[in-house]
């Protein structure tokens, strides 16, 4: 079956082991994570996942139950289905010799990201997006030599319909 | 009013119309222990390993139909429940095991006797706890009940630690939980019942499929009215046996692996398929792909997971199982009865030609005695109304084979786990449900050696089993694996070195009697039925007799080995 990546996101309740629960469940069933986020909301007692996972339908529709079968998962928002704005935050040192730093910039301006940190030769440069986006930016910047990134997984809300 | 953590769980225990704790004390739970003997209203059975404190409360929920609970102490006590956990959630049992767990303040620093085992036993449990406040303690315990017993069922395990147990506390009875992520749904969708009743009027070879989930939700009055309305033919699941009378002409008998040939026929040549409270196992479907090639699928499953996971469905129905059957019963009653059972006698015909041509069959001879024909026994005395808990093995196979069920509960074996040992805890556990009962254990050499310390908790709590091993020398259903799959090399499943089982009878102040002659099998049946107290009764059967029919794994259904 053809695969194709999903974007779910989970309420679930804010206490010791629901992550643990969720990894769980997807390493006992062989599902696959492609990234993950995790942060309370504003109601103390309840967390949003955010995950990424790359599988066919079947399994898709199986994950989602299984995930709501778990007695800490408030709701499971598949937002594929869905109008969703998406983001992911990295941080990308690349080098940066003197003769390659104009077109690092020209790079960052085009692509909206700023440079947070400059050494000798390097620059560390802060990029918001989508996963695309991080994709073409990192592939632009690839050949001057990336040192490191840190990345977060992907965070994401359904648009809000009508008006 | 002031209470311990100790009474608080007590009393917690006793509100949820439980009378029996199966339970194996230790230095954390000392307090819980001490609390429970105060109480003439609920017994204590101490079992002897923590294996069988599990194993026999998973029992006592399946006869009794009240939760049962185990409670064991920390770290090695909690770590030998997990075979048991893991058999129960398997066959979506409820149950509560309570474990004590050293004081919170050494939760994490390695101490003595402290094992994680909310971790170890996550994937195992329908969900469990780790008690940290004391005020939260009575609500958690109710919770536990509720999650265990309500949707589809499972068990729960709690992780009491010393200081919550020790702690002195105002107590209030809990409101009934109300859990904002946990709402099992048991009402079905009103169009997707009338599509059933249109499904139905269109077959003309239709087969209903139930399984455990029909027992749990106490729905086999149901799934029998179903059946005879529109004149349906019924196969059960290892799980599902007796969800329909086995001595009824509808009766196909058990389904699967070593199902029968008419049950196994049916599925591979019915044009529909009613499956309720099934999960499709592939020890029940063999080859997926050539699994029912010719039938449309409604399953009825209070569980949405079960749903597509293994077999695609034309009519999925997420439900309980009673209430879902009831709906349809309720429309169908309507139908003019001539079109629910429309050209149906073709169909039975050809059932009935697979039954005479190839019934379940054993050549019983004047020498040796067939395992098939003492489990026939022991239902013509018995007549078909003992609770029969299995070991696991041929034992297990051909009890549901040859004991007829023809009622819900009276079949209790670690079916979705397949536990070696469960047995003979599990007959104590359903022996302690209904005392009135006649409980025996079908059992295996291999097998009962694996819990056979639980004689003693039998015979000092007079919960008398019975138990009829059909000794074979072998780990006979892996020997016969070894012989249609390995070219008969018996490695390692030659069990010639054994106890002399009715010195061992004796040993734990049980009765012993050993059978070795066909022509004594009636007598000793009777006799051991007869003697008061636990009994053993050893049949020396044919050694290298095999489970018929079969299908080899990942074979289709309709390609079976047969006599
Ligand atoms: C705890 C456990 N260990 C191993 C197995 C694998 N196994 C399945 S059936 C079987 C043989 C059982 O032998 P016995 O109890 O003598 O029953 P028989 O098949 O001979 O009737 C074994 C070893 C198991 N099911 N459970
Ligand atoms: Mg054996």
């Amino acid at each position: 079956m053809e695969t194709s990546r999903y974007l779910l996101s989970i309420l679930v309740d804010n206490e010791p082991g629901v992550l643990s629960r969720i990894a769980g469940l997807f390493s006992g069933r062989g599902f696959n994570i492609d990234s993950l986020s995790v942060a309370t909301t504003d109601e103390p007692d309840v967390s949003r996942i955010t995950m990424a996972t790359t599988c066919d339908a079947q399994i898709i529709e199986q994950i989602k139950k299984q995930l709501h079968k778990l007695i800490n998962v408030i709701t499971v928002n598949d937002l594929t289905e869905k109008k969703y704005v998406e983001r992911q935050l990295a941080l990308v040192k690349v080098h940066a010799k003197p003769e390659k730093r104009a077109e690092i910039l020209r790079i960052v301006d085009i692509f909206r990201c700023r440079v947070v940190d400059v050494g000798h030769s390097h620059y560390t440069i802060e990029i918001s997006g989508d996963s695309g986006k991080h994709q073409a930016f990192l592939s632009l910047l690839k050949p001057m030599g990336i040192i490191e990134i840190a990345s977060t997984g992907a965070i994401a809300l359904a648009r809000e319909m009508g008006k | 009013m002031k209470l311990t953590g100790a009474q608080i769980l007590i009393k917690m225990i006793k509100a949820q119309g439980v009378d029996t704790i199966f339970g194996y004390p230790g230095g954390a739970t000392i307090d819980i222990h001490d609390e429970i003997v105060r109480h003439n209203d609920l017994r204590h059975i101490l079992v002897r390993h923590e294996q069988g404190a599990v194993h026999a409360a998973d029992a006592y929920s399946r006869a009794h139909k009240t939760t049962g609970v185990a409670l064991v102490t920390s770290g090695p006590g909690a770590t030998n429940t997990v075979t048991g956990i893991a058999s129960a959630h398997a066959d979506s049992i409820p149950m509560v095991v309570f474990c004590g767990q050293v004081p919170t303040g050494l939760i994490g620093n390695d101490a003595f006797q402290e094992v994680d085992i909310v971790g170890i036993t996550r994937p195992c449990t329908k969900h469990n706890y780790l008690v940290k406040d004391p005020e939260k303690l009575a609500a958690t315990i109710q919770e536990a009940f509720y999650i265990a017993r309500s949707g589809r069922p499972g068990p729960v395990l709690v992780d009491l630690p010393k200081d919550i147990i020790q702690a002195e506390i105002d107590f209030q009875m809990p409101e009934e939980p109300k859990l904002r992520s946990y709402k099992p749904n048991y009402t079905p969708n009103k169009k997707q019942i009338a599509k059933v009743v249109e499904m139905i009027k269109d077959a003309r070879r239709p087969v209903i499929f139930a399984g455990g989930g029909v027992i749990l939700s106490r729905a086999s009055e149901e799934i029998t009215r179903l059946a005879t309305m529109a004149r349906i033919p019924v196969t059960t699941s290892l799980m599902g046996l007796g969800a329909f009378p086995g001595t009824d002409p509808l009766w196909l008998g058990m389904l699967g692996m070593h199902g029968t040939f008419r049950a196994n026929m049916s599925i591979g040549h019915c044009d529909l398929i009613i499956a309720v409270g099934v999960r499709f196992d592939d020890r029940v479907t063999g080859n997926i792909a050539k699994f029912a090639p010719h039938a449309a699928i409604i399953q009825i499953d209070i569980d949405p997971t079960s749903i597509h996971k293994n077999i695609p469905v034309q009519c999925p129905i997420v439900g309980d199982c009673k209430t879902t059957l009831e709906h349809i019963l309720f429309l169908m009653e309507k139908q003019d009865p001539k079109d629910l059972a429309v050209d149906r006698q073709p169909w039975l015909d050809q059932i009935d030609q697979w039954k005479q041509t190839t019934p379940l069959k054993y050549d019983q001879k004047a020498d040796i005695i067939k395992p098939q024909f003492v489990v026939e026994k022991l239902w013509e005395i018995t007549k078909g109304e003992a609770i029969i808990t299995t070991e696991v093995g041929q034992n297990q196979m051909w009890a549901a084979q040859y004991y007829h069920f023809d009622r819900p509960n009276h079949f209790i074996t670690s079916g979705g786990l397949g536990v070696m040992g469960f047995g003979l805890p599990a007959a104590i556990g359903a022996k302690a449900a209904c005392p009135d009962k006649l409980v025996v254990d079908v059992a295996g050499d291999g097998s009962i050696q694996m819990n056979i310390q639980e004689l003693m908790t039998a015979v000092e709590n007079c919960l008398d089993v019975k138990i009829v091993i059909l000794n074979n020398r072998y780990l006979g259903m892996v020997r016969q694996w070894q012989e249609f799959f390995y070219n008969k090399a018996y490695a390692c499943t030659n069990m010639e070195s054994a106890p002399d089982f009715v010195k061992l009878a004796d040993a734990y102040g049980a009765t012993g009697f050993r059978c070795t002659e066909p022509a004594c099998v009636e007598d000793t049946l009777r006799k051991g039925l007869a003697t008061p107290g636990t009994v053993i009764m050893d049949f020396v059967v044919e050694r290298e007799e095999s489970v018929y029919p079969m299908v080899p794994a990942g074979g289709a259904l309709t390609e079976m080995l047969l006599v």
